[in-house]
């Protein structure tokens, strides 16, 4: 079972929730999808590492053999290739590798050659399998690395997958959560958290995927406007976490929390089971 | 010397463009013989890389000069690649601009932007 972890914004606790669901489980694997600051390794601390790189195809061409016809810059829709001063110009970061002008090309001047956009580290802590995704800095797009993620973690299944997602609604995340057969909204208790938790909300409609949220930094006799949210939309509220300041101090500390202190641990045993049992149950009423 | 300005409008009145690869219309001047017209700018709704197609475009009109409020990195390659030289706007007309560029009053654009790609990550 795979089961996504997003929020709307940075910060929410999507990774202390990804990371801690994990652990807790045990026999699980953890997926950091989030390839522009992957973090749950830190957490972790991944042993018997294994690395892969993740390359994607770019155009090359051979001068000697390019006539000029500019079949390829006129297919281009993300104009990546320009004709200038009689040469092609490739610009590798706004390709989108589709291999389109490769097959065009009527002098076969073009070829595709990999540009290493990032890599993938597997390893584990203790019984928890540990999938790193890792984005080059300054590289614009990181859905290649997040498919291969993906598909290398098949592998895991019918086992239980934990996706930490990247933060946000964009391409990233929905590809992110394309395989979900679950996921996981974390939100704040602002207003700002509502805005970033209606975001991901209408993104899990969108794509028809069963969803519950989280509320995170509860705070004890305060509003919540997340929670009054949920309320309003009849959204499943799996779980509350208090705005807790031990907590804080052992997440600060890359430690797992349901690691450290049994109290922690029957948290997020509850959290993981009523998870579990919501999404079991989609399985069950929606598959 | 044929100058190229991206434009709001298509006429002699017209202001700079903010944007130069998704300026709407070009306008080529050619200083010698004092001919004008406007150029669609094929590249103002690209889904991306607008900078480069639009740069194509002024490549491919043989312009000798560019001149424009702010560039890419992407575009000033291939308008560098192509041996056309970028000079900076000032707030004025887009004919007042290529009137000053002729008596020496505009300097050239040297703080070429890393580009407003929409960012995929968030």
């Amino acid at each position: 079972m795979n089961i996504a972890i997003l929020s709307g914004k940075g910060g929410t606790g999507k990774t202390l929730l990804a990371v801690n669901l994990a652990a807790i489980a045990g026999d699980a694997v953890y997926i950091d999808c989030d390839v522009e600051e992957p973090n749950g390794h830190l957490f972790f601390k991944p042993k018997s590492i294994k690395t892969e790189t993740v390359a994607v195809k770019i155009p090359a061409v051979d001068d000697e053999l390019c006539t000029g016809c500019r079949i390829c810059v006129d297919f281009c829709r993300f104009n990546a290739l320009a004709y200038i001063a009689d040469r092609l110009a490739v610009f590798e970061q706004i390709c989108h590798s589709c291999g389109g002008c490769t097959l065009l090309c009527p002098e076969a001047a073009l070829r595709e050659e990999d540009r290493i956009v990032g890599r993938i580290e597997e390893g584990f802590s203790g019984s928890v399998k540990v999938y790193s995704g890792i984005l080059n800095t300054g590289e614009a797009s990181g859905i290649p690395i997040i498919k291969r993620l993906l598909n290398l973690s098949k592998k895991e299944r019918p086992g239980l997958c934990l996706i930490d997602c990247p933060p946000g609604s964009a391409c990233i995340v929905m590809e992110t959560i394309r395989d979900a057969d679950y996921c996981v909204l974390v939100a704040e208790p602002t207003l700002f958290g509502v805005h970033n938790l209606n975001l991901v909300y209408e993104l899990v409609s969108l794509f028809d995927k069963p969803f519950g949220v989280v509320l995170n930094k509860c705070l004890e006799g305060e509003e919540n406007p997340s929670e009054k949210f949920c309320l309003e939309k009849v959204i499943t509220i799996l779980g509350h976490l208090a705005f807790d300041h031990e907590l804080g101090v052992i997440n600060s500390k890359a430690l797992v929390a349901a690691r450290e202190r049994k109290r922690y641990s029957a948290l997020f045993s509850t959290l993981l089971a009523s998870v579990l049992k919501e999404a079991q149950h989609e399985a069950v009423v929606n598959p | 010397m044929k100058v190229a300005v991206p434009v709001d409008d298509k006429n002699m009145e017209t202001s700079v463009c903010m944007s130069f690869g998704r300026a709407p219309y070009f306008m080529i001047y050619d200083t010698d013989t004092k001919e004008h017209s406007f150029l669609d700018n094929s590249a103002a709704d690209s889904p991306g890389g607008a900078g480069i197609k639009a740069a194509q475009t002024i490549v491919d009109h043989h312009v000798d000069v560019l001149l424009t409020p702010r560039c890419g990195e992407n575009a000033a390659g291939v308008i560098k690649a192509a041996g056309i030289d970028l000079y900076k706007t000032e707030p004025q007309s887009a004919i007042d601009n290529i009137n000053a560029l002729v008596i020496g009053k505009l300097s050239s654009l040297n703080d070429i932007h890393p580009g407003f790609h929409s960012r995929k990550g968030r």
